[in-house]
């Protein structure tokens, strides 16, 4: 498993064949990748800026890809993602799950990205017109992630 | 000694992102190093009322947490990665 930022392009195929490389055994892989859309909902926007907490983001997705290896049975899994500035259009997260069957692969994929977006220190800025907003926590993030926490 | 980090809007606001603080006797839970902080100005005890979050040693933790000498304790807001 591996979980990583990077202030580069992300490198979606690459990743992908990483994944491949350790998940044996697996029947089905789901990847998942985010993308910088290039309005909010007062309109266009010019990227992003991603702030992280050196090594403890990289350890809560660790710790979130090991939580969805156990309730999963999933074969591998990784989580790269994006920080700094990231442009309009661009990857900013991917997400790869390995199981011995699609549907484990798919859910788990959908756990991984609702939980991560609750619990993994990274915090977004919108470039507007040369001035940047924090982005606030949606109420939808946090629903989606206790669906999964009221679950077990 | 207790080092605190903060992160996005708490920085921003507190304009520290790092300090090493001497830990007096008794202050041993986030919420008491809470107090101690928004002593410090108008501007933390903003963020400190403001739903914060924290960390101790890079791990959620919550006002309750358990705080020693030498600990890392970070203050951030809600996440919005992804």
């Amino acid at each position: 498993m591996f979980a990583e930022v990077t202030d580069a392009a992300l490198d979606e195929q690459a990743y992908n064949t990483r994944l491949k490389a350790k998940a044996t055994n697996a029947g089905a892989i789901v990847t998942f990748t985010g993308l910088v859309r290039d309005y909010n909902n007062e309109g266009g926007i010019d990227g992003i800026s991603l702030e992280h907490y050196p090594g403890m983001t990289e350890a809560a997705m660790m710790k979130l890809l090991e939580q969805a290896k156990m309730q999963f049975d999933l074969r591998s899994a990784g989580i790269v993602h994006r920080y700094g500035f990231v442009g309009n259009h661009e990857p900013i997260v991917w997400v790869g799950c390995a199981a011995s069957h699609r549907k484990a692969a798919f859910e788990a994929a959908e756990f991984v990205m609702d939980m991560l977006k609750k619990s993994v220190p990274l915090w977004k800025k919108e470039h507007q017109d040369g001035d940047a907003t924090w982005v606030a926590a949606k109420a939808s993030d946090e629903e989606a992630a206790m669906k999964w926490l009221n679950q077990k | 000694m207790i080092n605190i980090k903060t992160f996005a809007q708490v920085r921003e606001i507190t304009g520290e992102d790092s300090l090493a603080l001497p830990l007096p006797d008794g202050c041993s839970t986030v919420s008491q190093l809470k107090s101690m902080l928004a002593a410090r100005s108008a501007n933390w005890q903003q963020v400190l009322a403001d739903g914060v979050l924290c960390a101790v040693n890079q791990e959620l933790g919550d006002d309750d947490s358990q705080i020693k000498d030498n600990d890392e304790v970070a203050f951030f807001p809600p996440v919005t990665g992804g």
